[in-house]
């Protein structure tokens, strides 16, 4: 059908960032996150919500970029992989992901790391097993998630004594 | 040859790149307004609560809605109450306004205390991004037969609000769900809370469920809710998902063990019963024989952890 459809106006903050832009209503955050801010860190895959490449966080909490329209977040925040990396919150488990090869091609590595981040603020001691099911949406077809589980586990160790 | 950056920017390119079709967004602040929007645009018109199933389906493009309507605006249909202002009479039910976020309800101690069962189900959908999203009324508007809440709120003998132009009006959750996805509301109605009666004295619950992988869609699944005294069951409820088109109340099995305690020949009687309360169909990932022997399986491990064992 032929239908007038119009661009609306959406101010989120991105980052820490003001942001105000024009998007179609049928934009997806992570479209939108990647194509007109140019945020290319946060990946798409499956786009409809079974991969977890596109994780990001909307007021603190991992949601599907692909399962959220862009004027969705109008009024609230929104934080990518660039956001965490700059802030330094996940260095040491960058640093844990690199040195245990938790990480082959990187293409799941940034919805991980968004993923993680938000387990250990809500449980910082998970066992293995809770470690898999917080990240049973995450998918990996490199590393076979054993390494990824370990350098989970040795950050939240480091993070309790320190 | 051009840079990456130059062809990000190319609005061409950028349109391509679009995954749902054209449509239309509303975000109205109440009840009214959407039922306005939903008389004039038909079937037309889709309501936009979590997402987590609709944005699927428009970006594969399996929905092209004229008008998507996002009600996620509505802060009335937000929050679990107990006794809230409109239950006043009976005050024996918990309320869960349609927006709850599966996550919020994983968490309140609240839906703990008083629909335990509803906790335990909880874990078993999706993943915690999906969760955080997702909400109450958007599972059970969508009725998927392989879908935990439905089940969960047959068993529970819970009820649904919907609202109309002629009001509002509650509906059995087993008269609720119709047929696959198919359910007792009618066009320009919006799913507007659901409500649970509270726990009874003497009354347990117990969840289980067979998947590929924690937070897939269950291959077969049970609701289970009992009164338990000294061992013995009574007014059981056994409701099945992922085993037919809708939820499945075992009524055979639950006769079977009215008045029974859990043992090894209750718990055979229970299985041979199943044989004629389901007649599931096979899937992508089990036939209809497999099923059948889940179902088997799940009410032994429920009837177990209903007897405190
Ligand atoms: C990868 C993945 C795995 C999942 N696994 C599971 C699982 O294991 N178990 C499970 O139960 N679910 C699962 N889900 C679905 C998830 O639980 C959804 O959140 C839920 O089914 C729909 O809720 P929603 O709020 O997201 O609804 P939406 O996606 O917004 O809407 C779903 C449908 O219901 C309609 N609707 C929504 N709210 C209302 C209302 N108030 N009144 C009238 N109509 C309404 C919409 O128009 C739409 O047709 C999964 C989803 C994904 C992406
Ligand atoms: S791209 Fe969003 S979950 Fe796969
Ligand atoms: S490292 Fe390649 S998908 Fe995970």
């Amino acid at each position: 059908m032929t239908n007038q459809i119009e661009q609306i106006q959406v101010t989120t903050t991105v980052n820490g960032e003001k942001v105000t832009a024009l998007v179609e209503p049928r934009t997806n955050l992570v479209d939108f996150l990647r194509n007109q801010m140019e945020l290319t860190g946060t990946h798409v895959g499956c786009e409809h919500g079974v991969c977890g490449a596109c994780t990001v966080r909307i007021d603190g909490e991992i949601v599907r970029g692909c399962l959220m329209l862009a004027i969705q977040a109008d009024g609230l925040e929104v934080v990518t992989i660039e956001g965490s990396d700059d802030s330094g919150e996940i260095a040491d488990l960058q640093k844990a992901f690199h040195e245990r090869n938790a990480l082959q091609c990187g293409f799941c590595t940034p919805g991980m790391l968004m993923a993680i981040t938000e387990m250990l603020e809500k449980n910082p001691d998970p066992s293995r097993q809770e470690i898999r099911e917080y990240l049973s949406g995450n998918y990996c077809r490199c590393t076979g998630y054993e390494a990824i589980v370990d350098a989970i586990e040795t950050v939240a160790n480091t993070r309790k004594g320190a | 040859m051009k840079s990456l950056k130059w062809l990000l920017n190319e609005k061409k390119i950028r349109e391509v790149q679009l995954k749902p079709s054209a449509f239309n967004y509303a975000k109205p602040s109440s009840v009214d307004e959407v039922l306005g929007l939903l008389s004039e645009y038909g079937d037309e018109a889709t309501i936009l609560a979590g997402g987590q199933s609709l944005m699927p389906t428009l970006n594969m493009r399996l929905s092209a809605p004229a008008l998507v309507i996002d009600i996620n605006g509505l802060s009335d249909l937000s929050g679990i109450s107990v006794d809230g202002e409109n239950l006043r009479v009976d005050g024996e039910n918990l309320r869960i306004g349609a927006l709850t976020r599966h996550t919020e309800i994983e968490n309140s101690p609240g839906i703990a205390e008083h629909a335990p069962l509803i906790s335990m189900a909880m874990p078993y959908i999706a993943h915690p991004a999906i969760r955080n999203r997702g909400t109450f009324g958007g599972s059970i508007a969508m009725a998927d037969p392989a879908a935990e809440l439905p089940a969960c709120l047959c068993a529970l003998d819970g009820e649904v609000e919907v609202t109309g132009k002629s009001g509002a009006r509650k509906v059995a959750a087993k008269d609720f769900f119709k047929d696959l996805y198919e359910t007792d509301m009618a066009e320009g109605e919006i799913l507007t809370a659901v409500e649970i009666p509270k726990l009874g004295a003497g009354y347990r619950s117990a969840f289980d469920e067979l998947a590929r992988r924690h937070g897939d869609y269950a291959m077969a699944g049970v609701a289970a809710h009992a009164k338990v005294d000294g061992g013995k069951i009574s007014d059981l409820r056994l409701v099945f998902f992922a085993v037919g088109s809708t939820p499945v109340t075992a009524k055979k099995a639950m006769n079977a063990m009215e008045g029974q305690s859990v043992d090894d020949a209750s718990i055979a009687a229970a299985q041979n019963a199943l044989e004629q309360d389901l007649s599931p169909f096979g899937d992508l990932h089990s036939s209809a024989a497999l099923k059948m022997h889940y179902a088997k399986e799940l009410t032994k491990r429920v009837l177990t952890t209903l007897s405190g064992g």
